[in-house]
This record gives C-alpha cells, structure tokens and sequence, in this order.
C-alpha cells in the first residue's frame, strides 16, 4: 500500500529520499552509539557484570525461570481453550439461561485488569488458606481473561461461517450440536487459527505478571540476578538476555500465527464456492 | 462490605485517581508516539520505514512487566534517570502501546480508498498535506472502534505499575493487606472501580462501531 500513498519517485525525489535514508541512517547509527556509550561508560560491558552468566548455578536458575514461565504459559494455555470452548458453547446457546450469565461473564472478565484477575486468587488463598501457590494465581487469572477472550474468537468464527452452510445441516436434518459439530466447527477452525495462536503469544507474554505476585518466573528470577552486589548489580545484562528469550520465543509463535494465517487464506481462496 | 470501601476511602480514591492520570498522560503519549511510528512505517524512506518495522515487531513481543522492569531497575544503571516511579511507568506505558498505535493507524490508512490520495496527489499536494489533510482525517474514523479497545487496554495495564511502586488502583491491595483489610472485598470494590472506568470507553468502542459500519 505505500506507493499508493505517493507517486514512483522520480530523479529529484530518489536523490532527496536518499539524502532523507542517510540522514535517518545517521540519526539512528548515533542515538544507538549514544546507548552503546551509556553502557560502556556506566560499566555494563565489564566482565565481572557477564560472568554470571558462566556460573552452571545461574545458568539453573536461568533455565528454572524459563521452565516455570512456559509451564504457566502451557497450563494456562490449555485451560484457557477449555474454559474458552466451553464458554462460547454456552454464548451459541438457544436457551437465555445458559446464554446470558456467559454473556456476563465474557463480558467482566474481559474487562478486568490480568493483575486483579490474579491478585483474587493470590490474596483470596491468603485470605482463605486455600494453599494456592502463585503459580495458580497467575495461571487461574491468564486463564479466566484469555479464556473469556478466546470465547468470543470461537463464536465469531462459528458465526463467520456462510449462513447456507448451517441452514444445509439443518435441511438434513441434523440437530444443533451436529451442525457445530460437523459443519461449522472444521470450517471455523481454520480461519480461527491465527487469532487462536496471537492469543497464546498474549499468555506467554502475560505470564511475566507473575514477577508481582512473586512467582519464580523468567523475569522473577531476572530481579534476582540482578539485584546480586558480587556481580555488580548485573541488570542491563540480565534484563537483554531475558529480552532476547522473550523476543524469540513470541517471535516463533507469531510466525507460525502468519503462517497460519497465509495457508488459510490460501486454502479459502481454493475452496469451491 | 461497604465499610472497607467508607474507611478506607482516601486510599481508594487517591489509588483511582493516579490510575487515571497515568492513563491519559500515557494515553495522549501513545497515541502521538504510535502515530509517529506509523508514519515511519508508510514513509518512502527506506530507513524509517525499517527502523519502525523493527521497533513494532519488536515491542510487541515483549511482555510489558519487562519494559516496566527495564526503566525502573536497569535504566537507572545506565545513568538514564526518570523523575520518578511514575514516570518511568508513563514511558513503559507509552513506548509499549504506541507500537500497537501504530498498527491499528497503519491499518486505518489502508481503508481510505485509493481514489483519495490519487485525487490528492492530482491537485498538488505534498506528502505532507495528502497525509495530514487527506488520509489522516479519514483514517481516524475507521481507527476509532480499535483505539477504543486498545484505551480499554492500557487503562487496565496501568494495574502493572503497581508492581513497580506507583500507588495507582493496583497496589490498593497491598497496602490493604497492610491495614489487615478484608482483601476479597477490597478486591471487588477494585473491580467495581474498574468497571465503572470501562463502562464508557466501551460505550464509546460500540458508538463508533456502529458509525463506522454506516455506509456514508
């Protein structure tokens, strides 16, 4: 769409945008070398802050962080699309009993702050010596949010399906929970998918909330190691290389939500009409 | 029930009234910076036009605890030193939802048709103007229903900056805790307050919904 917005260039506005890229170019090349001195001249750059990173201890520690923050994106993950599934059955509903308080709760839930979600669980184990360790408060509170937002992908997908293809169930004679089922269901699912896989890349990155509520994830035990005197207070290293974890790891996952996404087209545009 | 929310009231009030401070200086913030970026990201420079790239897809994949983190405990190491707690949770706020500014204005470009910025461009006008008189002003009614939704966004991640020392709605629960409160029912007034905040901006989403779904 960006040379809709403009013309090709022609010689004079190729030299002039040329002249704009390096200038940009320097703009940025220096406010970086200004971060690049930052660091150096603070001291971030000396071994002593990196050498932590050689310590098989830390490195565990590391790894344990990592570990705890996808098994709380996993859990949270399947919860979530159970909660979700069985939310939007009960949206789709034909009885207004079943379909308004699910309505209400897509609704409130949704609404509610992550952090509030999860301080219910945490506070309210407290309060209540339910023994619910933090990781179920993260993984309870992702899961109520994420599931009631998952709840209405899954009904606008059903509900995106052609209106043909559920009054053709019908006309056969099959019952509701076989149109889901069997007609509606297999088609939704594909164009569901790419938003399905962006809401996962919500929860692994909202399970660094759990760093409040003093869950030992990735970024929990990044304030560990970086509030450790003996390496000289190591946060700029902790914190880029737990960036970089994070970065990779969403990265994956959205790529594989584009991917989704350009297949699903593609087979779309395929499909017989 | 009631009496956590009378006896504690200040608290409660004081707690709100930060939770919307931080959300319009971080809103009014991010909407400026993700307009910014979006204009690098349709610019015919090469360089800006990667440098925003870079910068969205990067932000967006980082949670935003981390860029809260980064500006309250590693910034300050590097000799960058915010005024305060709450302004380095205005700079996280806002460097972290102007990425998804931008997308949702990059988007908004796309609905204006093609027609008016080739009737634009015909009659003279620069880059800048066919931007700022032209694209824009349309875009801006398309963007509306997903800005909406991402106010109602950052208005409830504002909670987060109260992992990071700012006595915004979020950190009421600690220091209820502290005066031995009923937490549950801290916790419902919280969302109480909460909803009520919403309640607008959500009206707001569905009124321009139903606007911009109106052919003109």
């Amino acid at each position: 769409m960006t040379t809709l917005l403009y013309e090709p260039p022609g010689p004079r506005a190729v030299t002039r945008n040329k002249i704009f890229d390096v200038v940009v170019i320097a703009i940025l090349a220096s406010a970086l070398a200004w971060i690049v001195y930052r660091l150096y001249d603070t001291g971030q750059f000396d071994a002593r802050r990196w050498e932590q990173f050689q310590y098989t201890a830390i490195q565990t520690q590391l790894l344990g962080g990592l570990k705890n923050t996808l098994q709380a994106a996993a859990i949270a993950s399947v919860l979530a699309l159970v909660f979700g599934i069985v939310l939007a059955a009960a949206r789709i509903s034909d009885h207004a009993w079943v379909r308004v308080p699910a309505t209400w709760v897509v609704e409130i839930f949704r609404a509610l702050p992550m952090l509030i979600l999860m301080f219910f669980f945490y506070f309210g184990s407290m309060q209540y010596n339910l023994g619910l360790s933090p990781m179920w408060a993260v993984v309870l509170g992702l899961t109520l949010y994420n599931g009631s937002v998952l709840a209405e992908i899954f009904r606008a997908g059903l509900v995106a399906v052609p209106r043909g293809q559920r009054e053709a169930g019908y006309a056969i004679g099959l019952r509701k929970h076989q149109v889901v089922r069997i007609v509606l269901l297999p088609q939704a699912v594909r164009t569901m998918l790419p938003a399905i896989v962006s809401q996962l890349v919500i929860i692994l990155k909202d399970t660094a909330l759990g760093f409040i509520i003093t869950y030992n994830e990735l970024l929990y035990v990044g304030r560990q190691m970086g509030s450790r005197p003996e390496f000289g207070f190591p946060y700029l290293p902790t914190y880029i290389v737990i960036a970089i974890v994070y970065i990779g790891l969403c990265s994956m996952l959205t790529m594989l939500a584009n991917r989704l996404e350009r297949s699903s087209s593609t087979a779309r545009a395929l499909a017989p009409r | 029930m009631t009496s956590v929310l009378v006896d504690n009231w200040g608290l409660f009030r004081s707690g709100f009234l930060t939770t919307i401070k931080l959300f319009l200086i971080a809103g009014v913030l991010s909407l400026a910076f993700g307009v910014f970026l979006a204009l690098c990201r349709v610019s015919p420079v090469p360089a800006l036009r990667r440098f925003g790239g870079g910068y969205v897809n990067g932000v967006r994949s980082t949670p935003l605890t981390l860029v809260f983190a980064f500006f309250v405990f590693a910034a300050p190491k590097m000799g960058i030193e915010l005024p305060s707690f709450f302004w380095c949770a205005v700079t996280a706020l806002s460097l972290y939802t102007g990425a998804f500014v931008c997308e949702v204005v990059r988007a908004g470009m796309n609905t204006v048709p093609v027609g008016q910025a080739e009737a634009a461009r015909s009659v003279g006008l620069s880059y800048a103007q066919v931007m700022g008189t032209v694209i824009l002003p349309q875009a801006f009614t398309a963007i509306m229903p997903p800005l909406s939704s991402l106010a109602i966004a950052l208005l409830k991640n504002t909670t987060i900056a109260a992992g990071f020392s700012v006595a915004e709605a979020g950190s009421i629960p600690a220091a209820m805790a502290e005066r031995g409160e009923n937490q549950m029912a801290t916790l419902v007034w919280i969302s109480v307050g909460f909803l009520i905040l919403i309640t607008p901006l959500a009206l707001a989403q569905r009124w321009a919904e139903r606007k911009v779904s109106v052919p003109t």
